[in-house]
């Protein structure tokens, strides 16, 4: 479709026109300007709602919201054209089978080889040795073989030695989906561990005896301590109300030596909700503080975030402090049980909080133990309740805890979103299904590439420069504050209003540290090369060994380097009273036009990963960081990308 | 008055001292004039942080509060925290804590720290003539010569809040600014805040015309500002009242230029709250942010209710405003309120942020607050007295400055690598204003400083910061001159509380402090790399052509 207009969000005046074309895969507006021709690509399967609005004169608007939080907004100017586009992506967007989805059709070029390697980088097995089981305590249970138990549980397991298959099974049939208890993170220093498992079917008076022997088992497999906290995630009040439906939760009579605790996190419907008002909060035009502020208040989402927060908290203090092993659980013990273990995780080990520990517990505490990622996230068309922003909420639970302690992580901000941004964009296979059972009959590992791969390769992007191995804050438990005041918990605009470049800081000190640290490197190197060349030239002073070298020339790259300002720098709209103000000479305007282009260039190579190309899909500005260029010089008035637009907006 | 007569009891002992984040220490507790000292003594466990460990707990004293009958004073201070002594003894307890009450609210100037403070430092550069009016004036002409200097104020008999020289339109003398004077508010006529030198732009400020009802008009003023403005062009002029109180000030007296005496000025009204306003927000934002309870909804809606940010933001807005005004429309733009000393100095002073490399260097923001603050004759003594946790409402008290600082930072947290200095200068001048050993902040004007001689009697700030010693700890690591103008951005996703501030005693700093140091080592790492490479390659070229012209037979 041609002559449809990109609407700019912030400043309605400025819009481009270009081409709409719509492939088996993406969405792609091309802009018609001659020079640069950007693009802006969306995956289908990032689509979140398409909306068609009333007609008007100039055309016939279309709003397309994406699930990595890009609002798109198209006019077509013929009425048909729009329904048509419509149709078409209410359909694409909404694929029924997983073979529609792009990861069966993304080819990054990898051989097979390459590709095999690709998914043994996260190895399961790998990092449940290095947390120090087998041991005396803990073994692999193969009760689960053939998915003969569980169904959403992997195939190996871990439970206590004196569990037997027994207890195993019968435990299961006591459970919510027959999720029974494993073991989720095991702490070697003092036996402590974190299991999980569904709510038990107590309704009001039932027992079984294979769970509580199955929880004892828990207790005795961490002999330092006599009894172990069951952690309930849900608000009492919640679980109360599952009792009448024969589930519900441990009655402290029946169990021995379990202390029972709730910790209050809402359920996905409330999430979705949560989110869904603080996004109509972030979508405001113009807000005022407090409209803000209010919107924020009222969504509820911090709240939600922080009532994670410190049941990982808590758990954590229980493992490491107290030595007490907790057992997990929510409901179905896939959703807020997922989002505690893996936060309580990251808080006591400190391999979680680099790049590969992290990929390895994401693929342990989500991938392994039966997330839902299908359901969760709207990969297929499916029923829209089920859809919850809960991977969402421990990644910006991450977030939080980098704010607040920059040191302790090896990865920075964009390794998260660009995590976020594949969980629902079915590039890779990763999160494919609601199972380890349904990845393997779909034979994903053989039919897809692996997230956790392309992330490897591209990791320097992804580094956070503060971060060093030896640090004292990366060593250890991490102990958060609790108290809002004490903690902000602030909102992330980085994820919630990603595609507004205008609204984050105009400078990255990460970028810049980057930049820097990559420069230190290559004077390290030059640094040695010029000492061997210092050491040569004494040695052979009298010989005539003229030792040509690029050095010299190589050296003017670093001499200066140049600022890394590719400050998207126009004044905002601060006034609507400018409006009749005389305009400014043409020359100027022109001048200030050509220059937009510039500057759009560059913002466009910025992450913003649906604009990418197939193969280069993630991969990151590279003008951004390299110390030799790419951001602009500043040596006039940035400012130069103005448009008139901005004035005349009201 | 002697201070001996306040403090009854000296000394205390056996004093336990609280304080958020802190393990608890026993020490005794020493009252001087200007001193609360604690010092530990060698039995109790060694105190992490080095500042109480027998050294001063001073001068910023706010209030103090008695608190039950167990012997415990709590005390407020002005850079916002809050301290809790347990002294044995009620009598002791209760001399201590009267004594703390009056001396840290004496009335007489003279009587305050900076004029008994004698530096233990060697003063390299007296601060006090560091950023002197002439001296603008000198780099001004260089570049224009539309500008004079004008003595008119030498006695401070024009204007009373101004300094005795200010820079004026050429076209003008003196006779019309004593004229001029008469019309504007407490005698603030129009004179020079800014010149942009990449369009000639100017930026004045000013305080509100007389027009009174029945609208007085004053044909110098018309002239004075008319002087500013290329032929043909217009200006703005920016009130930072909303129309409606500035149509209210009418029956005061004052007023706002009408476009009938005024055509070719453009009046924008921008709202900014004036000081009580400001002063009660600051009040319940301190408050929320010393709400232990742990729940989220009472601290949004606590943070929302103080409308702190609202006011930055609205304060942000008019000052990108006015940047845009002189830096896109290439107009004039005069500025001014009702008494021209505190949202006129927020606006001109952000503007300058934002349009002037200058101002964003340690050097230049100095200059900036000694111009558009001290000089402009915000009366720093009023405002600044009692910060958050008067006991007295204070009629004059307000955080215009600080809320100055806080815009600033927002900037600086939006371009954190344009600004030559760090969180921690504007968060040292936030103290200093409030309370210092220097003398500086003393008085309301210049015209109050001449009378105190403060320049003889105190020593100034700038004496003291810019000693190379101590500028290491405010400049900003990742600093690279950015010769841009710098637009921020005011949605409120963009702004944040600022946690240096108000957060500062109530969250532990450790992790944030290690940030920094690593962001500092690996800059010097970086730079000391450079160094040792450039040495080398000299030292390599230099070898290389010894050994040409050795081969060179």
């Amino acid at each position: 479709v041609e002559n449809v207009r990109l609407l700019d969000r912030l400043s309605s005046r400025r819009a481009v026109v270009g081409t709409l074309y719509l492939t088996a895969t993406h969405v792609i507006f091309v802009e018609n300007g001659s020079e640069t021709r950007k693009e802006t690509w969306v995956l289908h399967s990032q689509i979140s709602s398409i909306e068609k609005q009333a007609t008007t004169a100039t055309g016939c608007p279309l709003l397309i919201r994406c699930k990595n939080f890009q609002v798109i907004q198209l006019v077509i100017p013929q009425e048909r054209d729009c329904h048509d586009v419509y149709i078409s992506l209410i359909r694409l967007a909404r694929p029924v089978k997983y073979e529609e989805l792009y990861c069966f059709s993304f080819n990054p070029k990898l051989d097979k080889e390459e590709r095999e390697q690709g998914w043994k980088l996260v190895d399961l097995n790998e990092e449940y040795n290095r947390m120090g089981v087998p041991n005396n305590y803990w073994q692999i249970s193969d009760v689960n073989r053939d998915y003969g138990v569980c169904d959403s549980y992997p195939t190996e397991v871990y439970v206590p030695k004196s569990a037997t298959a027994h207890i195993i099974v019968g435990s299961s049939k006591f459970r919510s989906r027959r999720r029974f208890p494993a073991l989720s993170y095991y702490c070697k220093g003092n036996n402590a561990s974190i299991c999980r498992s569904s709510q038990p079917l107590s309704g009001f008076s039932a027992r079984c005896l294979e769970d509580e022997q199955m929880l004892q088992a828990i207790r005795k497999a961490n002999p330092g301590s006599d009894f172990i906290y069951v952690v309930d995630t849900r608000p009492k009040l919640n679980a109360m109300a599952n009792r009448a439906a024969g589930k519900g939760y441990e009655n402290e009579d029946n169990y021995s030596n379990i202390k029972f605790q709730f910790i209050g996190i809402e359920n996905i419907h409330v999430m979705r909700n949560s989110l869904q008002k603080m996004l109509e909060v972030c979508e405001l035009k113009s807000p005022s503080m407090s409209d803000f502020l209010w919107g924020l208040e009222n969504s509820g989402w911090l709240k939600h975030i922080k009532a994670i927060m410190d049941a990982g908290v808590f758990i954590a203090k229980a493992v490491a402090e107290e030595g007490v092993s907790v057992l997990v659980h929510c409901s179905d013990g896939w959703d807020r049980t997922a989002q505690v273990c893996s936060v309580a995780s990251l808080l006591l080990d400190p391999y979680y909080r680099t790049m590969k520990g992290f990929m390895v517990l994401i693929e342990k505490d989500w991938v392994s133990f039966g997330h839902k990622f299908n359901h969760r996230y709207g990969n297929l068309d499916g029923d829209p309740k089920e859809i919850s922003p809960v991977i969402d909420q421990f990644i910006e639970c991450v977030w939080q805890l980098m704010e607040q302690f920059p040191c302790a992580f090896e990865f920075n901000e964009r390794f998260l979103i660009h995590i976020q941004h594949h969980i629902y964009s079915c590039q890779f296979g990763n999160f494919l299904c609601n199972s380890q059972k349904e990845r393997r009959e779909l034979k994903v590992r053989e039919r897809t590439y692996s997230l956790w791969a392309h992330l490897w390769k591209n990791r320097a992007d992804y580094l956070n420069p503060l971060y060093r191995s030896d640090h004292s804050q990366t060593q250890g438990t991490l102990h958060p504050q609790i108290a809002p005041c004490n903690f902000l918990y602030k909102f992330w605009s980085g994820m919630y209003n990603r595609f507004e470049k205008g609204l984050h800081p105009r400078q990255s000190v990460t970028d810049y540290l980057m930049a820097v640290k990559e420069e230190t490197q290559q004077l390290e190197e030059e640094l040695e090369v010029l000492q061997e060349r210092l050491a040569n030239l004494q040695k052979s002073q009298s010989g005539n060994n003229k030792v040509k070298s690029k050095q010299q020339d190589q050296s003017k790259q670093f001499g200066l380097y140049t600022s890394n300002n590719s400050l998207a720098n126009t004044p905002q709209e601060y006034s609507n009273d400018l409006k009749s103000f005389p305009s400014r000479s043409p020359s100027q305007g022109d001048e200030d036009s050509a220059l937009i282009l510039t500057q759009d260039n560059l913002k466009s190579s910025d992450p913003d990963l649906s604009a990418n190309s197939d193969q280069e899909s993630g991969v990151e500005d590279l003008s951004c960081r390299s110390p030799s260029g790419g951001g602009c010089l500043p040596s006039e008035d940035s400012g130069k990308d103005s448009d008139e637009a901005v004035f005349l907006a009201g | 008055m002697e201070f001996a007569e306040l403090i009854k009891t000296p000394r205390a002992d056996n004093v336990v001292l609280h304080r958020p984040f802190h393990l608890a220490v026993e020490g005794t507790l020493c009252l001087t004039g200007h001193h609360l000292i604690f010092s530990c003594g060698t039995s109790s466990p060694p105190l992490e942080d080095p500042v109480f460990s027998g050294i001063v707990l001073s001068y910023f004293l706010s209030c103090c509060r008695f608190v039950g009958s167990l012997g415990t004073i709590v005390i407020k201070c002005k850079d916002l925290r809050i301290i809790q002594l347990d002294i044995p003894g009620m009598e002791e307890c209760l001399n201590i804590a009267s004594s703390i009450e009056a001396l840290s609210t004496l009335d007489s100037v003279t009587l305050m720290y900076p004029f008994f403070y004698r530096p233990m430092f060697e003063v390299l550069e007296d601060g006090w003539s560091s950023f002197l009016l002439e001296q603008e004036f000198e780099l001004l002409s260089s570049l224009t010569n539309e500008w004079r200097l004008s003595c008119v104020n030498k006695e401070f008999s024009v204007c009373p809040s101004y300094p005795p020289v200010v820079i004026v339109p050429k076209s003008v003398d003196d006779e019309a600014l004593r004229k001029v004077a008469l019309f504007r508010h407490g005698g603030r006529f129009p004179v020079l805040s800014y010149y942009h030198k990449k369009n000639g732009m100017a930026m004045l400020r000013s305080s509100q015309p007389l027009t009174g009802t029945n609208g007085r008009r004053c044909k110098e003023d018309e002239k004075l500002i008319n002087a500013t403005l290329r032929s043909g062009r217009r200006g703005f002029v920016i009130d930072t009242r909303p129309l409606a109180v500035a149509q209210q000030a009418r029956a005061r007296g004052g007023g706002f230029e009408q476009e009938v005496h005024y055509p070719q000025w453009r009046r924008i009204h921008k709202h900014i709250e004036r000081f009580n306003i400001l002063q009660e927000s600051f009040i319940k934002l301190v408050e929320a942010c010393n709400d232990q309870s742990h729940n989220m909804d009472r601290w949004l809606s606590k943070l929302e209710a103080s409308n702190w940010l609202t006011h930055i933001k609205e304060l942000l807005t008019a000052a990108c405003l006015a940047a845009q005004c002189i830096d896109r429309e290439s107009a004039s733009v005069l500025v001014h309120g009702s008494e021209g000393t505190d949202s006129t100095l927020q606006v001109t002073s952000l503007a300058q942020i934002i349009l002037d490399p200058r101002c964003r260097t340690i050097r230049g923001f100095e200059a900036l607050v000694v111009r558009e603050w001290l000089q402009a004759g915000h009366p720093f003594q009023q405002r600044c007295a009692q910060s958050a946790y008067s006991n007295s409402k204070q009629k004059w008290e307000a955080p215009v400055f600080l809320l100055f600082l806080e815009c600033v930072w927002q900037i600086h947290r939006q371009f954190p690598c344009s600004f030559e200095f760090n969180e921690q200068f504007l968060i040292m001048l936030f103290e200093h204003a409030y309370a210092s050993q220097f003398g500086t902040f003393l008085g309301n004007s210049e015209n109050e400083r001449a009378k105190l001689k403060l320049p003889q009697k105190t020593m100034s700030l700038w004496s003291w910061v810019n000693r190379p010693e101590e500028l290491g700890r405010f400049q900003n690591p990742l600093y690279e001159a950015n010769s841009l103008v710098i637009w921020p951005s005011v949605a409120p996703q963009s702004l944040q509380l600022w946690e240096g501030v108000f957060l500062r005693w109530n969250r532990p700093s450790k992790f944030l402090e290690e940030a920094e140091e690593e962001r500092i080592n690996i800059i010097r790492y970086n730079k000391e790399l450079q160094a040792k490479v450039n040495a080398l390659r000299r030292q390599l070229a230099e070898m290389e052509v010894q050994q040409e012209v050795q081969e060179q037979p």
